[in-house]
């Protein structure tokens, strides 16, 4: 069940957030192998959800209750909170409680929206398949031998496995739209700030944008609404007037019919997303929903996007950049881990950021730290911020001709767990499709695109211009009304 | 330009993290192999290209924002200090630093 589908049902009186909770969490215990929470918080859940139901009792005019009054949700552990531990899945926050709810989650709450915990994801956020969690890996509910992507692969997995009915993501660099083209649900990632990142644990400032995960465009635009808007904790949320997505996604088009709701909307595919090396069964299932695409009356045309392979040094030179910067609050002093054994001062920040941090986290405070060193900088972080405006101008360009961008959101489906190479560089390459938007700051969108090999999900990522993720909506939303692959469950699941 | 041992030494100094001797074998051929694919980089001509720092800044002119300066929050030390790893009334403790 999803977020609107809860949402329409407890309204309707048909059922309470008690209930709608309580089967919620039963589920996430018998699901608990899969890996997708690292904190359960059954008893603050169902208290959450009385009082939803109390608000509900007394607010009789509908007018005054949130949006998603009642409705289960779980946040990525990215995002502190308040009422539960906050890890972001390393180590080095093991215990951690927040003073202060991240502002997402502070909007989530006063929408009525029931938390049932945090979400497993990879260390800070840096990874592709949860593999990188400190806890354990999050599995694939199509295929539990498989990755359900990352960063945030317990939400992804969450939703696919109907553990709730939608829940919150982050995206540096694809992070929401990887997981869930992995596991077949849809996810967006908002232009930079629409969405504050006050109390969403920073990886790399310039690039974080949190969004929400859930099973429909529908969903996503309900969460979105709730989620988004100005905020004056966080010095680069976007300045503007509140926006309800689900009217944007509804709004329909000029010239637009029954039969073509996507009449004259241009979708430019870029030929770079569509390389040699793409798989066959990501092709096969992007192009037939291009093809569904086109049905519904939107017209394709070729665009180039010629920078889309650099885009893969400029995003791991820049994240890692910022990523350096910001993990040296990590010092065992304030919060957080401390070694036990230790010499000095120096000593100590050395053996606890070394006991704290895993493997890949290292790697990127070690790339950071040259890139911005010394005799360094020039060549290679100014370098890529150069770079960026170049891939920014060339999105630019494309859209002087297309009104959205298409492709895949990943060159291949889910691969299996533990087959990830010893060669980290392997893994930042299949990041391709997705970083171009990320350091443009433009929003992406993953919908379920049909299925590829093995049965395991393929996901077609639309790009918009600035601010324009109700066009993304309405694009999937007119797509998830003529195709059924966004309600599919696995069938172990059902 | 590869990097050499005593490079990764001296990364890790600065991002005070202590990598012992086998590991440093390790992340030397990870950074050299990172490093690679970076060189196609550096073959762009991007004079007088404007930086991109912040995204936004290619749609619109970004400005810091500056605020009324009035107390907004409250101090609670107590919450704040409760994920310390060492505390004392009040204040934070730290390895001496001064003898």
């Amino acid at each position: 069940m999803g977020v609107a589908q809860a949402a329409r049902l407890l309204a309707q009186g048909q059922v309470s957030s008690v209930e709608l909770t309580a089967a919620f969490l039963s589920r996430c215990r018998a699901h608990e192998s899969l890996g997708a929470f690292l904190h359960l918080d059954a008893d603050g859940a169902i208290e959450q959800a009385r009082a939803a139901d109390a608000r509900r009792a007394q607010a009789a005019p509908a007018g005054l209750l949130g949006a998603l009054n009642g409705v289960p949700i779980a946040h990525k552990d990215i995002f502190v909170t308040q009422d539960a531990p906050t890890t972001a899945g390393s180590r080095m926050l093991q215990g951690y409680r927040s003073p202060f709810d991240a502002t997402v989650v502070a909007r989530l709450k006063a929408a009525g929206a029931v938390s049932l915990g945090k979400l497993n994801c990879d260390e800070f956020a840096m990874g592709s398949a949860n593999e990188n969690s400190a806890y354990f890996p999050a599995k694939n509910p199509w295929d539990t031998t498989r990755v359900p992507g990352g960063s945030s692969g317990g939400s992804a997995t969450a939703v696919a496995a109907g553990l709730v009915a939608g829940c919150t993501g982050t995206d540096t660099g694809g992070s929401i739209r990887q997981p869930a083209s992995f596991t077949g649900i849809t996810g967006i990632k908002p232009t930079y700030g629409v969405c504050s990142r006050y109390g969403m644990i920073a990886f790399a400032s310039s690039l974080d944008q949190a969004g929400p995960m859930a099973r429909s465009a529908e969903d996503c635009a309900l969460m979105l609404s709730a989620m988004a808007g100005f905020d004056e904790r966080d010095s680069t949320s976007a300045h503007r007037a509140s926006v309800d997505y689900t009217a944007e996604m509804r709004r329909s088009r000029e010239g637009a019919t029954a039969a073509q709701p996507l009449r004259g909307l241009r979708i430019g595919l870029p030929q770079e997303f569509f390389p040699a090396a793409l798989a066959d069964d990501v092709n096969g299932a992007v192009r037939a929903a291009l093809a569904e695409l086109e049905k519904l009356g939107a017209t394709l045309v070729e665009v180039s996007l010629p920078r889309t392979e650099l885009s893969i040094p400029v995003y791991y030179i820049i994240a890692p950049a910022e990523a350096s910067s910001n993990l040296s609050r990590f010092d065992g002093v304030k919060f957080g881990h401390r070694a036990s054994n230790y010499a000095d001062l120096l000593d100590m920040y050395k053996k606890t950021r070394a006991e704290g941090f895993g493997a890949e986290v290292k790697r990127r405070i070690m790339i950071g730290t040259y890139v911005l060193s010394h005799g360094y900088y020039d060549a290679y972080y100014l370098q890529a911020q150069k770079l960026r405006r170049m891939i920014a101008d060339d999105f630019q360009q494309c859209f002087t001709q297309c009104d959205v961008i298409a492709g895949p959101v990943a060159p291949t489906v889910a691969w299996k767990l533990g087959s990830g190479s010893d060669d980290p560089v392997q893994a930042y390459l299949a990041d391709i499709f997705t970083l171009p938007a990320s350091l443009a700051g433009l929003p992406g969108m993953s919908v379920p695109a049909g299925f590829g090999e093995n049965g395991m999900p393929v996901g077609l990522q639309l790009i918009g211009n600035y601010f324009g993720e109700g066009v993304l909506l309405h694009a999937a939303h007119a797509l998830q009304q003529a195709t059924d692959f966004h309600l599919q469950t696995p069938e172990a699941l059902r | 330009m590869a990097l050499t041992p005593n490079d990764v030494s001296r990364i890790a100094h600065l991002a005070r993290l202590e990598i012992d001797t086998p590991q440093q074998a390790a992340m030397l051929s990870q950074l050299n192999g990172f490093f690679a694919i970076v060189e196609q980089m550096s073959a762009v001509d991007t004079r007088g290209v404007e930086p991109l720092y912040t995204p936004l800044s290619a749609l619109q002119s970004v400005e810091l924002r500056l605020r009324e300066d009035r107390v907004t929050e409250v101090v609670d030390r107590p919450a704040n200090q409760r994920s310390a790893p060492a505390v004392h009334e009040g204040l934070f403790l730290v390895p001496k630093v001064i003898e």
